[in-house]
């Protein structure tokens, strides 16, 4: 029997509806879960998504894009095939794809995470007969400590190092994770200087309605000659700190700088667990959530997880994509 | 007897959570890459802890390996079961993070908020309790299990460290002596001394007081002046009349002392070695005066220095027979004499020290011999001493500077090493497994192949010689490359050259290729060659005749004790 829905060298696609969800290479249709770049890929003819994430879509890849707008938990129809966004918590817009046709349930997981950011809608698993999830960090030793404790572990050692004379350069994902360490710093009266690849995102949240919380341009920084919290996507991070004058301390919020050996390599001096992805036992709470029998793993440890959770029962095996988990947190 | 960790949970001590305080250092020293920073905090807490506690951090930070009470695998499959986790996914998540503490510590569900730490209270407890549990495995379970379930993952991984033994977190052994020695208002090299040996925190009588000190202090070596590679910019505008030269023997490094009599042989590792070698003992007990030499434990056999292989064969041995003594009979090469007659020899010039050490010496002893002093006339003749030192077996020279004292700790300008360039052929990466500590989640363990008869052949591995930068380009191209996956070894598409750089190679049966190469390492990614361009089998097997010394030509096992130069 043909599958509801099958990987193509495009990427994720639903025969029956001829359309393909995140897919990697150009195509008529995509159904866009979130607005990351390995997610969400310039060039399709049309893009459906979350209201949020259409605005980043149109700050990200141009105003002139052809997106259709669906809110979560609001059915609509391609085809005949019935299709609902529901939230996923892993950033502002995120979206599951819930698929039925037939009377066969699929839903598509996007990334997601367990935990609240203070930004983002809550996820809602969806039962269904079969959940394609990431596994970003689908192993075991990836626990995320409390998010209360990690943003105040985060903020008294950035408040300390404020008052020690030395700029914190805070290398975060431009998307999601800014915006949620920016509400975290301001609950500590620390507005960040944000670089502006971080401000354009901001700025698009802000207009979808997000609550992005208080920031201000790193150029600002330049001309007050004090220090700063500054907020980097990790790509520039070595230019802003050629660039910064006086004593600098770094860290990462990233769900990778839990394991000792990541913040070493990249010499940081904190890092942060703070992730945008569900940890292990946050994984394998919304498959069980989800009531799926079937089981489909794709980016991140699809390998072991696969066969953790065929070992546990289920039919679930490994499901290769182009998403890259080590360069989306 | 009560369980001691029990009456913890009972007796809380809240000001003496001395415990909490090492592994706060841990994190701490983990957070800064500075080392004005880190011998500040080890100063710092050094002066918050009692002696013993003190004494037992510096050993640990020193490298002193406590005794385990559970082996590694015994340690995985308690924290699987307490995971509920099967063993491969625990095997998978050590691959992955490269550290079996840190994997244990993260993979044990975390306690919840209002649990107190159930750690012992000071590090001298907690080691004194692991030390009692040694020979008791089902105590030591359950005492593990107890500290897992009431420990946050931070501290849960120091403690982790205390089981699994290795402690090396990027703080030199010499920097952690220094802090000490500061906090304790004492002389850094007067501890380094106290401390040059093999010692243990917990048996200890009394750290540092005064008497005792200067008493056990006597028959420890001195801290070992180490080499330096020589660069020939260093010393090449000066004259060769500056120097001694030496060969460079492959051997143990190690100090022969007669104190008040009394006769000990150290190993730069730390190791006692009087019952390994007791003719070397018993040849410096029969000298007629006192004195420290610094030289090489060797084998000497049929008018020859043996290879290290030869000595391998003894080293395995506490304490060898009649047999064995007389198919490896040792011999001490010194090259140094330290002190004669308790009068310190160090502030002196090496011309100085060698002039005293001929005289110490027995002539033509069959056990203490003088190391051969080589008088090249030009930096052109000492490069072509170093290519033919491989032909008696040496690994290079040794160039000491004449006018130099000694110094303790590796100092520019006082001793260098020169080895004989290495042999390289350029080669094709195939497998790729990830490594473990700083370059975690990376692959960084890499196997090469040569061309054989159309087909890459496996033929070594090598694991260092990249820039970070570079290892993370290869990783990409590894992510987007594998082909097949068998555990944490990744098979890839055979595109990417690089230089490799060897010691030697020899016939091997056990390997694909049928010749095993020494220490081979990469010197550089070759960009501009594509895979059809590299070597093959035959240039490697090429070099290995034009090059192969005689007598040496064994493969180079594993060193126990590190102590080359």
């Amino acid at each position: 029997m043909a599958e509801l829905i099958e990987r193509r060298p495009e990427g994720l696609y639903v025969p029956a509806a001829d359309v393909y969800i995140d897919p990697w290479r150009p195509v008529e249709k995509a159904i866009i879960t979130h607005a990351h770049s390995d997610h969400a890929r310039p060039g399709h003819r049309a893009y459906l998504a979350h209201p949020v994430t259409a605005a980043v879509l149109r700050a990200r890849l141009g105003a002139h894009i052809w997106v259709e707008e669906k809110d979560y938990a609001r059915a609509f129809r391609i085809q005949g095939v019935r299709f609902s966004l529901h939230p996923a918590g892993h950033i502002p817009g995120s979206a599951q794809v819930r698929v039925e046709h037939k009377g066969e349930v699929w839903v598509v997981s996007g990334d997601y995470k367990t935990s609240a950011d203070g930004i983002s809608s809550p996820i809602d698993p969806q039962r269904c007969h079969v959940f394609i999830t990431e596994s970003t960090f689908g192993l075991p030793v990836f626990q995320w400590e409390a998010a209360p404790l990690l943003a105040e572990r985060l903020c008294s050692w950035a408040a300390h190092q404020l008052q020690a004379g030395c700029h914190v350069v805070l290398s975060v994902y431009s998307l999601g994770k800014a915006q949620r360490i920016t509400r975290l710093l301001n609950e500590a009266w620390i507005v960040p200087y944000v670089h502006p690849a971080v401000a354009e995102m901001s700025q698009a949240l802000q207009q979808a309605g997000v609550p992005v919380g208080n920031f201000s341009p790193l150029s600002a920084l330049e001309n007050r000659g004090e220090t700063g919290v500054i907020l980097v996507p990790p790509a520039a991070e070595e230019a802003v700190l050629r660039r910064l004058k006086g004593p600098v301390v770094t860290a990462a919020c990233s769900g990778w700088v839990s394991i000792r050996g990541f913040k070493r390599r990249r010499n940081l001096n904190q890092g942060f667990g703070i992730s945008d992805h569900a940890d292990w036992p946050g994984l394998l709470a919304t498959i069980r959530h989800t009531e799926a029998t079937s089981v489909r793993v794709t980016h991140g440890f699809s390998g072991p997880m696969a066969q953790y959770l065929s070992e546990n029962g289920l039919d679930a095996r490994p499901l290769e994509t182009a998403f890259n988990p080590a360069e989306a947190e | 007897m009560p369980a001691l960790w029990k009456l913890h949970s009972i007796l809380p001590r809240p000001n003496r959570r001395t415990m909490e305080k090492f592994a706060a250092l841990i994190s701490q020293l983990d957070g800064t890459t500075s080392t004005q920073e880190k011998l500040d905090l080890l100063v710092r807490y050094f002066q918050s802890v009692p002696d013993r506690d003190a004494l037992c951090a510096l050993a640990l930070l020193s490298g002193w390996r406590p005794r385990r009470c559970l082996n590694s695998s015994e340690l995985r499959s308690l924290a699987a079961k307490e995971a509920s986790l099967p063993l491969w996914l625990v095997e998978e998540a050590y691959h992955f993070t490269g550290d079996l503490a840190e994997t244990l510590a993260l993979l044990i569900p975390f306690p919840g908020n209002a649990t107190p730490s159930a750690l012992p209270t000071s590090l001298t407890e907690v080691l004194t309790t692991l030390q009692n549990l040694v020979s008791n495995p089902e105590r030591a379970r359950d005492f593990i299990l107890y500290v897992w379930r009431g420990t946050r993952p931070s501290e849960r991984f120091v403690f982790n460290k205390l089981l699994t033994g290795g402690f090396r977190i990027g703080v030199a052994q010499r920097m952690a002596l220094q802090a000490f020695a500061l906090s304790r208002g004492l002389d850094p090299d007067f501890v380094a001394r106290r401390l040059g040996g093999d010692w243990n925190p917990l048996d200890m009588d009394s750290a540092f007081s005064e008497q005792d000190q200067e008493e056990a202090d006597l028959h420890r070596p001195f801290p070992f002046c180490l080499a330096h590679p020589l660069e020939l910019d260093d010393v090449g505008s000066l004259s060769v009349d500056t120097f001694f030269f030496e060969y460079k023997w492959d051997g143990i490094r190690g100090q022969l002392l007669r104190v008040q009599g009394r006769c000990d042989l150290w190993s730069r590792g730390g190791e006692w070695l009087n019952s390994a070698f007791p003719e070397i003992v018993e040849a410096v007990a029969d000298l007629p005066s006192d004195g420290v030499l610094d030289g090489e434990i060797l084998i000497w056999r049929e008018g020859q220095i043996q290879s290290f292989q030869e000595l391998q064969k003894r080293i395995g041995r506490k304490k060898p027979g009649p047999d064995i003594r007389r198919r490896y009979p040792a011999i001490f090469l010194a090259f140094d004499l330290l002190s004669v007659e308790g009068q310190d020899l160090r502030t002196w010039p090496l011309a100085e020290r060698r002039r005293m050490l001929e005289e110490f010496l027995p002539a033509r002893h069959p056990v203490l011999r003088a190391s051969n002093l080589l008088q090249p006339a030009s930096w052109e003749e000492a490069l072509d001493l170093r290519e033919k030192a491989k032909n008696y077996g040496a690994e290079g020279l040794m160039i000491k500077n004449k006018e130099a004292p000694y110094h303790g700790g590796r100092k520019r300008g006082v001793w260098w090493k020169w080895k004989v360039a290495p042999l390289t052929v350029d080669a094709v990466l195939l497998y790729a497994q990830s490594g473990h500590g700083r370059r975690a989640g990376l692959c960084t363990d890499f196997t090469f192949g040569l061309w054989h008869e159309g087909q890459l052949v496996p033929f070594a591995k090598a694991y260092s010689g990249l820039t970070d930068e570079e290892m993370e380009e290869v990783n990409r191209f590894i992510r987007h490359n594998t082909l097949e996956k068998f555990g944490p070894v990744r098979r890839v598409k055979p595109e990417l050259v690089f230089e490799l750089a060897f010691e030697g190679i020899h016939r091997s049966s056990r390997h694909k290729s049928g010749v095993a190469v020494r220490f081979p390492r990469i010197l550089r990614w070759r960009h501009d060659k594509k895979a059809q361009e590299a070597d093959g089998l035959e240039h490697l097997k090429n070099l290995a005749l034009q090059r192969q010394p005689t007598g040496n030509s064994e493969s180079h096992p594993q060193k126990s004790a590190g102590d080359n130069f």
